[in-house]
């Protein structure tokens, strides 16, 4: 389980995405740009068939394998008040078991095919997905499409497999001392956005989980009219449309399934600050503005603009943060900023850091509030900007290096409901960025009555210690 | 880049090894004029390259100086020649080149990716050329690394399953190297010096000591031409006297760390195997079947699908030069932990006295020998498997004839090997998160490694 971020993603040099392959490559020269940019265009088929499955397929012939995955549009922020994490129990319970192939026999067949699969639940998606070998593929493909209508769902099973899931929960969030800070983060950074509750759910709710909540989540929803399937690796992509049309044509549709209610966030009306205490030897700070998304945005360059400036604050070594936070000053052991706005609804830009030994959080949020002052006040520099850009351009050949990557964009950009598409225009889009645009942005959105602050108080570890003396809060 | 991750990473870098004839990337190999070892793999298809040195250099170099060989790595890249901190990532990024640097127990690997450009491909290594040769090792930079280390120490107390595994390796290697923390120790950090640093750079970052792998859209003639001009920045040096070799523990041996955490997190295991052991591959496909092939293992079915015990529950072998570890772990709330280690330990006799069925073994086969083509389908993975072949001297064909040393081995051979190599009754036990009325253990307060969430070897997703 966890949350794809199609182009951003904290990891540094993989803020871009792809659109490419090889066959097709010829290198376009701009004088504007620190390197070269290796333009490559690799289509990607789109079929559909007559019960509403979309299929999109894209050729990478490195090697024999594919990377078939199966998307529903369904996820946690689907889940109403009692029942969140329900999409992911659900998908943990897809292993279990259709009336051909009874519990364990997914699991076996896929292994005596040699496939590596796994599923993902995210605020907007659910996923499930195999590597094969290109010429197994098709075992795959009955496997998949047998359970997307057939699952019996056996009650003695999930009361085994819901304690698996709070095990996750424990093990994901409870003891991890920053993911409990970000969990209660969003939960009063969104007040009415389901974006507020986390992917695996609550756990009084996962307590108080029943199999018919599962049952009627799944009849709501999983559908071929609510799915989209990709495969990128060695195939042929007619040949994935014949056999789609084979397994998944003889499903039945499911009529009028209401897409869930807007639930848009109402304004946010000042700075909310949170402060969380748990066992922890080190204290974290997270930041969150409210911004537009790529799917709300009314100037169509804004979410462009803003992931530009997440990467001058913090993509790579010399970006700002590393440069002037963790060397210069030598304040913070660590310092992010990333945006998060490729979901079905607006998200947050976000910041985070923890301080380095002998520094107090209060430093490192004085910081990183003056960063962003910064880039209010004046324009990035052209030597940055182009750093970054150096940086999108030679991600855009790195990243076609892992045929998942590819698959993840194409199927989480179609399923939120941006469109495929969006990864052909990424990159000439991002990279037509100004100085200008980025200082706007910031200036627009980054204040303080949409911000949200959460801090980590730690708490002794050992319980032999005394507890901290009690911290004032504004 | 710690034990932890690097123990991952052999545990993947094993199930890379399983051939399909056509698959097989085509491994050449040379040694430059001054002693270097070169290993090439050519993959044309994409517009960049992958360059790594390795260097006998791991943290089993470390001696009285836990931590050395980590912080040696990590400063290689705050100044060289006349570039200073800034300069150095200022120049990588304006060029989109990824430096990368990073040491385990065994190995130091200084990286480049680039794009092939032919100007960008030469700023690139120009600059990663300084790096190598002429590292300066600023004091004030040194200062700061010190720092963060003590930082990422102080991490790893709020991380129960890091705990664990510092714990686990100082219980199995109590004499040897491999039981230091790779990131040292709050006091060994403070102590070490930029002299130290520099000694250990100039004895160990030599030719002689060190290999070369390429993987990416050069021809042979330039891989060569690479290979020279990178080996002629290096002294030729000495290769590394062995290091020690290891003692298996003979009696059990449990360690308990209370912590405050809703969850226990369980370790049990034992000194496991080396790189080009006798019994690699009966003990690879043994472990398949017990806990190392995910859902179809044995612990995850009795632990995790019959009981709703855990969410994660694995066990692997982790080779290195010397003996390294087999490992069993799960995680699961505190008042199952007895419930959940009788499992474990109940699974692991019965594979060790009745072995594997049949159709196990025939499944395991299948799974093996069919998942091949995935483990060599991108340049990142092929580049991995490269650096352990040309590290551990395994043989270039080691890719091809893998398929078939899996596909003739029996019931019988793997029955035989587990009887010898794995003893249930002396096996380390860590339990971070028991209720203990005694003072945490040594281990709690000297952990090891970074808090990683990618720590964890078993499936994520269902």
């Amino acid at each position: 389980m966890r949350k794809i971020q199609p182009f951003t993603g904290k990891a540094r040099n993989s803020r871009t995405m792809l659109a490419a392959s090889f066959l097709f490559a010829a290198i376009l020269g701009s004088p504007a740009q620190a390197i070269e940019r290796v333009k490559v265009e690799v289509p990607v088929h789109q079929y559909k068939l007559d019960n509403g499955l979309k299929i999109l397929v894209k050729q990478d012939k490195r090697a024999p394998i594919a990377v078939m995955q199966l998307w529903y549009k369904v996820g946690s922020s689907y889940e109403h008040g009692g029942i969140t994490g329900v999409s992911h129990v659900l998908e943990h319970m897809m292993f279990k078991g259709t009336e051909k192939h009874p519990t364990g026999e997914f699991n076996r067949i896929i292994a005596e095919n040699g496939a590596q699969d796994n599923a993902f639940t995210g605020s907007d998606y659910t996923a499930y997905y195999q590597i094969i070998a290109a010429d197994r593929l098709e075992v795959a493909m009955e496997l998949e499409s047998d359970r997307m209508r057939n699952l019996t769902l056996p009650p003695a099973e999930f009361k085994k497999e819901v304690e698996v899931v709070k095990e996750e929960r424990r093990w994901r969030t409870e003891d991890k001392p920053q993911a409990l800070t970000r969990e209660q983060f969003e939960a009063i950074a969104f007040m009415n956005s389901p974006y507020q509750n986390p992917i695996i759910g609550w756990m009084p709710d996962l307590d108080a989980m029943k199999v018919e909540d599962l049952k009627a989540w799944y009849e709501r929803w999983y559908a071929p009219n609510n799915a989209t399937l990709v495969v990128v690796g060695d195939v042929d992509p007619d040949k994935i449309h014949e056999l789609a049309k084979k397994y998944y044509g003889p499903l039945k549709p499911t009529e009028n399934i209401a897409p869930p209610k807007p639930q848009t966030e109402v304004e946010q009306k000042g700075l909310r600050t949170i402060n969380v205490k748990a066992p922890a030897e080190l204290p974290y700070l997270l930041m969150g503005y409210k911004v537009p998304g790529m799917i709300n945005a009314k100037e169509k360059w804004e979410p462009y603009a803003l992931e530009m400036l997440a990467g001058v604050l913090d993509g790579g070594g010399s970006s700002r943060f590393s440069r002037e936070l963790i060397r210069g000053k030598a304040i913070a052991s660590e310092a992010s900023a990333w945006y998060s706005g490729y979901g079905r609804m607006p998200e947050l830009f976000s910041l985070s850091g923890t301080p380095t030994k002998g520094e107090k959080l209060e430093t490192i949020k004085a910081a990183l509030l003056e960063q962003i002052e910064r880039v209010k006040k004046e324009p990035v520099t052209t030597e940055e900007l182009e750093r970054v850009r150096a940086g999108i351009i030679a991600g855009e050949i790195y990243e076609r290096d892992s045929q998942q990557h590819q698959a993840n964009l194409l199927g989480s950009l179609e399923t939120v409901g941006l469109g495929y598409k969006l990864a052909d225009e990424y990159v000439d889009n991002i990279l037509a960025i100004t100085p200008e645009q980025i200082q706007a942005v910031a200036r627009k959105y980054l204040i303080e009555d949409h911000l949200t602050i959460a801090e980590l108080d730690p708490q002794p570890i050992d319980p032999n210690k005394p507890k901290n003396e009690p911290r004032f809060v504004r | 880049m710690l034990k932890k991750t690097f123990t991952l990473l052999v545990a993947l870098l094993v199930l890379l090894f399983t051939p399909l004839a056509q698959a097989a990337p085509k491994i050449e190999n040379w040694t430059t004029a001054n002693g270097l070892r070169v290993y090439y793999v050519h993959a044309p298809e994409l517009p960049m390259l992958d360059l790594s040195l390795m260097f006998d250099a791991g943290s089993a170099r470390d001696g009285d100086k836990p931590g050395l060989a980590m912080l040696t790595s990590a400063m290689l890249n705050k100044g060289a020649a006349e570039l200073n901190e800034d300069q150095l990532a200022e120049q990588f990024d304006a060029i989109g080149a990824v430096f990368g640097a990073g040491s385990s127990m065994d190995n130091a690997s200084v990286s480049l990716r680039t794009i092939t450009l032919e100007k960008e491909q030469k700023a690139a290594l120009d600059l990663w050329l300084k790096v190598l040769s002429k590292p300066t090792f600023p004091p004030e930079s040194f200062a700061r690394v010190q720092k963060l280390t003590l930082v990422g120490l102080q991490a790893e107390k709020q991380d129960p399953a890091t705990l664990g595994s510092k714990a686990f390796y100082k219980a199995l290697y109590p004499d040897h190297p491999y039981g230091q923390p790779e990131n040292g120790t709050e006091d060994s950090i403070q102590g070490l010096a930029v002299a130290d640093l520099q000694a250990f750079y100039q004895q160990y970052y030599v030719a002689k000591n060190g290999l070369l792998t390429l993987v990416g859209a050069v021809e042979r003639k330039q891989a060569e031409a690479l290979a020279e001009q990178i080996a002629a920045v290096l002294p030729t040096g000495e290769a590394a006297a062995p290091i020690p070799e290891v003692k298996p523990l003979t009696a059990a041996k449990t360690v308990k760390i209370p912590y405050p955490s809703s969850q226990a997190h369980i370790l049990v295991g034992q000194i496991g195997n080396k790189r080009g052991d006798p019994d690699y591959f009966t003990l690879y496909m043994g472990n398949q079947m017990l806990g190392g092939s995910g859902f179809t293992s044995r612990l995850m079915k009795e632990v995790r699908d019959a009981r709703g015990l855990s969410y994660s529950v694995y066990s692997y072998f982790a080779p290195y030069k010397e003996l390294g570890v087999f490992e069993v772990g799960l995680q699961t709330k505190k008042e199952q932990t007895e419930e959940a280690l009788k499992v474990v330990r109940d699974e692991i006799s019965k594979f060790q006295q009745d072995g594997s069925t049949a159709e196990e073994l025939e499944a395991s086969k299948k799974d093996i020998t069919g998942g091949f083509p995935l483990r060599t389908a991108s340049n990142s993975q092929i580049a991995n498997y490269v650096g352990v072949i040309a590290f551990y001297n395994l043989p270039l064909d080691y890719l091809e004839t893998f398929t078939d040393k899996i596909n003739v081995l029996t019931r019988e051979q793997i029955a035989d090997a587990f009887t010898r190599r794995i003893q249930p009754d002396k096996m380390v036990t860590v339990i971070v998160g028991e209720e203990s009325e005694t003072k945490p253990a040594d281990d709690a307060s000297k952990p090891k490694d970074d808090a990683q969430e990618a720590s964890q070897p078993a499936a994520q997703g269902k």
